[in-house]
């Protein structure tokens, strides 16, 4: 189905038939424009400044930000925290939410609470180990999987109900994401995840870094054959690596990123290491750009964030598209009506004994 | 041995080994042996429905889950969750997964195929796809599975499963007179 190009910046986005979000994401890949997401570098600090800072550098070059949920199993301000000061300023986060570290009682209840502060997109995850991050002590939760994730979200947004069966009055328009990685062993499986996933009820997927291009291509010729890049949208996961030490370490310490040895070596050969990182992201994006049933990309600059805007200009990947900028959230309009009845309140002070016996006399 | 925060049932990761996976991937080699093994087990078991409801499905609980449990602990390194879906998961036992995996195997396998938390362990997912592989009824394991409910943890699989068919061949007994 076609919408109307994304372009019009100004205007508040009302629901359109056959969409299950309002978010600015949903629109672009359902028009059929090549979708460009980043991630945020979550601060391990309390000062919301740092979040505007760290959103800001992503301004006007991409569709979306998403907000790691302890990525890597670090500690890091909530994915709820962070969604909740980006809608506020304008921004469209997709809220990653990880089974580590909630059962799905916290789950639902966050899933209720970001949409209602205006979040449109959701990536559900399982999430890294314990012991991938800085506190390899804590009590791993995995009361849901991803699957069950996805599923619970849909049943919440689709039928209004929590998993319980019992009724929500508002459900939570969301735009439901997943994960894949191409990369990882038993690669024939790796198709047959995606449509379960896509069953469970993901409408768009990130992969896992991409390094390898042969092999995601492989990948792609199952998913095609299977019909599954029309049922979906397929983000395909790139970043710079710095140099050919941290791609080093990267291969052996962070699980399910698979580096060939081919990206090393050169690395490894070139000059300036770090523009070399930086070209051979662009080179994958752009492969990645015309690979047939890919949808768009989603750029990780781990601690390298203000090369994102670079590298997504540099590739030229948008082909003159103007992304995504700041905008009023609609469901903002709620909040600055509430905020009117503060003000009219505080001016005219209630007495609490007049407000009890005024009260009293109601029933 | 690296540290870890996942342990599994009984063992300390000190007496962990390679050797400690070997019947665990000795029950996947033969998925399917085991396979027509449980659906006669079953198949038995449906049989006694009447002598079940006669001692009290409630009552058979603890003798069946000492039986169940020794067998799957042997075999499979059974956790008990009370919802076995070893028939649809090429009989490995997804809840040795350290993340619990009902679905599928996590995006952190590393590239020989071992688990991304216990790096000496073979990955529980990669081992299900290859039993499924030789099963008739291998094709179960693209079904998504619900959230496992942990307040049936410790109790018999067998027994729910076993009073769940009878209940299903009852309602078309009824349905069809």
């Amino acid at each position: 189905m076609m919408t109307p190009t994304p372009h019009d910046i100004s205007s508040p986005l009302p629901p359109l038939p056959g969409h299950t979000s309002r978010g600015r994401l949903e629109r672009v890949l359902r028009a059929g424009e090549f979708a460009v997401t980043a991630e945020l570098n979550p601060p391990d600090s309390a000062d919301p400044n740092e979040v505007f800072d760290r959103g800001a550098v992503f301004d006007g070059w991409v569709d979306g930000i998403n907000a790691t949920d302890g990525s890597g199993a670090n500690c890091h301000m909530s994915s709820v925290g962070i969604c909740a000061l980006l809608t506020r300023v304008g921004y469209s986060p997709i809220m990653q939410i990880s089974c580590r570290d909630h059962n799905r009682i916290a789950i639902q209840g966050n899933v209720l609470g970001a949409a209602a502060m205006g979040v449109n997109n959701i990536l559900c995850l399982t999430g890294d180990g314990v012991q991938a991050g800085d506190q390899p002590g804590a009590k791993p939760v995995f009361d849901l999987d991803c699957m069950s994730l996805l599923r619970t979200i849909r049943l919440m947004r689709d039928e209004g109900r929590f998993l319980s069966g019992r009724k929500i009055t508002s459900p939570p328009q969301v735009f439901l994401g997943a994960a894949i990685n191409p990369f990882a062993p038993p690669y024939d499986f790796r198709p047959l995840r995606l449509a379960k996933k896509i069953e469970a009820g993901a409408q768009f997927v990130q992969s896992q870094y991409c390094f390898d291009i042969p092999m995601l291509e492989r990948y792609m010729d199952q998913v095609r054959d299977m019909g599954l890049d029309e049922q979906c949208y397929i983000l395909v996961g790139v970043g710079p690596l710095a140099s050919a030490r941290a791609a080093k370490w990267i291969r052996s310490n962070v699980p399910g990123i698979h580096i060939p040895d081919s990206i090393i070596d050169r690395l490894e050969g070139a000059e300036n290491q770090k523009l070399e990182g930086k070209k051979i992201c662009i080179e994958m994006l752009q492969h990645v750009r015309e690979m047939k049933g890919v949808s768009g990309a989603h750029v990780m600059a781990y601690r390298q964030e203000e090369l994102v805007a670079e590298i997504v200009h540099e590739s030229g990947i948008l082909k003159g598209r103007r992304p995504w900028t700041r905008e009023n959230n609609p469901d903002y309009e709620a909040v600055a009506e509430a905020i009117e009845t503060v003000k009219d309140q505080s001016e005219h002070p209630i007495d609490p004994e007049e407000a009890v016996a005024a009260a009293f006399e109601e029933h | 041995m690296p540290k870890s925060a996942y342990q599994p049932a009984s063992r300390s990761p000190v007496t962990r080994s390679r050797a400690f996976y070997s019947v665990r991937l000795w029950s996947v080699r033969h998925s399917r042996g085991l396979e027509r093994i449980y659906k006669l087990l079953a198949g038995v078991f449906l049989k006694l429905h009447p002598f079940w409801k006669f001692v009290g499905y409630k009552r058979a609980e603890k003798p069946v889950v000492l039986i169940e449990k020794t067998v799957k602990s042997f075999l499979f390194d059974c956790r008990m969750c009370g919802q076995c879906v070893l028939s649809d998961t090429g009989m490995s036992c997804p809840m040795n997964c350290p993340k619990s995996l009902r679905n599928g195997p996590c995006g952190g396998v590393r590239a020989n195929g071992n688990c991304e938390v216990e790096p000496d362990m073979p990955c529980v997912w990669v081992q299900a796809w290859k039993g499924s592989r030789n099963m008739r009824a291998g094709d179960n394991i693209l079904h998504v599975q619900p959230p496992v409910d942990h307040s049936w943890r410790g109790s018999s699989a067998w027994l729910r499963a076993t009073a769940q068919s009878a209940e299903e061949k009852d309602a078309q007994k009824t349905e069809a007179g």
